[in-house]
């Protein structure tokens, strides 16, 4: 049986703003087993961030963690005070953001932002954490790098700011990294290189979780793959199962949506209407005013988490469970 | 052969970088346009291609060269020309959160070009217009006196498009239309600007970093890096056969939505090298795995190698 870094059970993070409480991440359940990289899958409000803030807990205001567990290596962080989150955030687990160069201290050279980091969590010498700064900045493919940790951000393209942040975020050997869209600011040659060091740092033995919108880097990097859809989880599975047998309406729309553009159909396929505003969410399934095969019960009961097969789990009332045996 | 519509003759475009040294954003770009056509310009962040986008359009002034719409050159043409001429040259902005002032409503945004240009009598021919234009790029009608805090992304671009086909332009110059949206919605936009060229005969300078996104929608494709175009071609045969090896290493790093197809092809190393000190002879060789001193000593120059043009001295060899 294979070890579980991450195991997030029945999370509810919601943000209560003057309009009433916003449930950005609604009973979402999902694992990340030992020295795998576990993609989250969605559109923009789907609250894949939001989840990510809320295990790194980071919620911004007037957000609040409502219930669930967060089990990192079996200590539940739900439950950590601020002072207990500090020493964990950046030893443990670790993220990078979107954004290469808001995530970095413009006055401050890179150097000196990573040797920050060292000393915040070990009680070493300025030359030690010069040292493992130097062998953290080759590790992650920065060239030349004890000229280059004594540049600042802004003379540095937006990939070495990315692998800047890679470095903060792996110097401590976090068990676990959480990577926010790490691709999405970046040209898509930049990008691919950044793909194939998050692979390396994979067999390295750090597990990721990859937020992404685009099932192009889900599918060339990921493991596991959850979709999620208006603060829920519709469907887990690997991610040839996932592309290849797809069963939640909002998947297949999205893969079709996606597949249509590289097959360059004439008219592409879309996914219709909006995403239904967090605020006022039906009572039953979330995607049902968008779902061309709604049935009128759908909108009444909001389905639960189906087994269809081994490791794939839908959240549809139109799809049957496995036969319990 | 419909005829050429809007051209670039020799384009450059340097803006100043301080302490004397300027940025060559655009380094000597031809290309052409034909009535009805889409071309597609392909490029990373910092190519220059949303500089040659303005050029095209008249909102940035070239440092040299000449644009020609219909066969005659933007400076050559005197006031009156000029302003017909922007009539017929639209542009659809990257984003729509910024690119729609916020305290005007719907009514008024796309009455906006119409007042302008003086295309309706009063107030409720306006206001007939407007919907007309809102049925056209699938706003409905109800959302008249809304504001664009009110709407998602996609019926903001909507919005955004109904401003620039209101006067009936001949090209619009879209930059990166869809990268701010969703993949669902980024597909509805494009279907919209498709139906739109099919009715209006429309042309489109379609300026994006998405690959897959240009080839859906170009009948021609420019691929551009470091402010000159590296490739140009028909968008099948440049996709299918591509020359230059710029182009091949930019479609290779495209992630695929296929599990079962997971690239292990090598990737381009580095980062694209300074528009402000360009490297000597070809811009791509600090970056090109089959570069020798040829390259570094000699521009090549775009030439007609098989299906598409390339600006490549391995090119003109292997042909």
């Amino acid at each position: 049986m294979e070890q579980n870094i991450l195991e997030i059970r029945h999370l509810c993070t919601s943000l209560f703003t003057e309009k009433g409480e916003l449930k950005a991440v609604n009973d979402v359940s999902l694992s990340v087993a030992a020295g795998k990289i576990v993609g989250i899958v969605g559109e923009s409000g789907c609250g894949k961030s939001m989840l990510a803030r809320t295990v790194m807990g980071l919620i911004p205001s007037p957000g609040k963690l409502v219930s669930g567990e967060i089990l990192l290596a079996g200590r539940d962080l739900a439950r950590l005070s601020r002072r207990e989150y500090c020493a964990i955030r950046g030893k443990e687990l670790s993220m990078i953001f979107q954004d290469p160069m808001t995530g970095l201290n413009p006055v401050m050279t890179v150097g000196k932002q990573v040797k920050e980091a060292i000393r915040q969590h070990s009680a070493v010498s300025t030359a030690e954490a010069e040292r493992r700064t130097i062998k953290i900045f080759e590790s992650v493919g920065i060239p030349d790098p004890e000229k280059r940790l004594r540049d600042y951000p802004h003379q540095l393209s937006g990939g070495l700011r990315q692998r800047v942040l890679i470095a903060m975020a792996m110097v401590c050997q976090p068990r676990l990294l959480i990577a926010d869209e790490p691709t999405t600011a970046l040209d898509v040659t930049v990008a691919a290189q950044i793909l194939r060091l998050m692979r390396e740092l994979c067999e390295k033995g750090t597990s990721i979780l990859l937020i992404s919108h685009n099932l192009g880097v889900i599918a060339q990097i990921c493991d596991d793959v959850y979709v999620m859809y208006a603060g829920s989880i519709v469907e887990h599975a690997d991610p040839i199962t996932l592309f290849e047998n797809g069963l939640h309406p909002y998947t297949r729309g999205l893969l079709n949506a996606v597949a249509a553009l590289h097959r360059n159909d004439e008219v592409l396929e879309t996914i219709q209407g909006v995403v239904p505003n967090l605020l006022h969410l039906p009572a039953g399934c979330s995607f049902s005013m968008r779902c061309a095969q709604c049935r009128p019960d759908c909108a009444d009961h909001f389905p639960e988490m189906r087994r269809v097969a081994p490791g794939h789990e839908v959240r549809c009332h139109l799809v049957s469970g496995e036969e319990e045996a | 052969m419909s005829g050429v519509l809007l051209e670039a003759r020799n384009l450059s475009k340097d803006f100043p970088a301080g302490r004397k040294r300027f940025v060559h954003a655009v380094a000597g770009v031809s290309l052409q346009i034909r009535e009805g056509e889409t071309l597609g310009i392909v490029g990373e962040s910092g190519c220059g291609k949303s500089t040659l986008g303005r050029i095209m359009i008249g909102l940035i002034e070239p440092s040299s060269g000449d644009v020609l719409f219909r066969g005659k050159a933007f400076a050559e043409m005197n006031g009156n020309e000029r302003q017909a001429c922007r009539r017929e040259l639209q542009m659809v902005f990257q984003d729509p959160y910024a690119s729609l002032n916020p305290r005007m409503t719907v009514r008024d945004l796309i009455a906006e070009p119409l007042e302008t240009w003086k295309i309706c009598s009063g107030r409720e021919e306006t206001t007939r217009r407007v919907l007309e234009l809102m049925q056209a790029v699938g706003v409905p009608g109800e959302f008249l006196h809304r504001y664009p805090h009110q709407f998602s992304g996609g019926q903001r671009q909507r919005i955004g498009i109904a401003r620039a086909i209101a006067i009936d332009p001949a090209l619009i110059v879209c930059d990166e239309p869809t990268s701010a949206l969703d993949v669902s919605v980024q597909n509805q936009i494009l279907n919209l600007l498709r139906e739109l060229q099919r009715k209006q005969h429309l042309s489109y300078l379609f300026i994006s970093h998405d690959i897959s996104v240009v080839r859906h929608i170009s009948d021609r494709v420019a691929v551009m890096f470091l402010g000159k175009i590296c490739e140009t071609g028909p968008t099948e045969e440049l996709f299918r056969h591509p020359r230059h090896p710029y182009t091949r290493f930019l479609l290779e790093a495209v992630p695929q939505p296929d599990p079962r197809r997971r690239t292990q092809a090598a990737l381009l190393l580095g980062d694209p090298p300074s528009a402000i000190q360009p490297p000597s002879g070809c811009p791509f060789r600090t970056r090109c795995p089959y570069a020798t001193d040829r390259c570094a000593g000699e521009e090549p120059r775009l030439q007609k190698t098989g299906g598409t043009e390339t600006a490549c001295h391995m090119t003109y060899e292997s042909t």
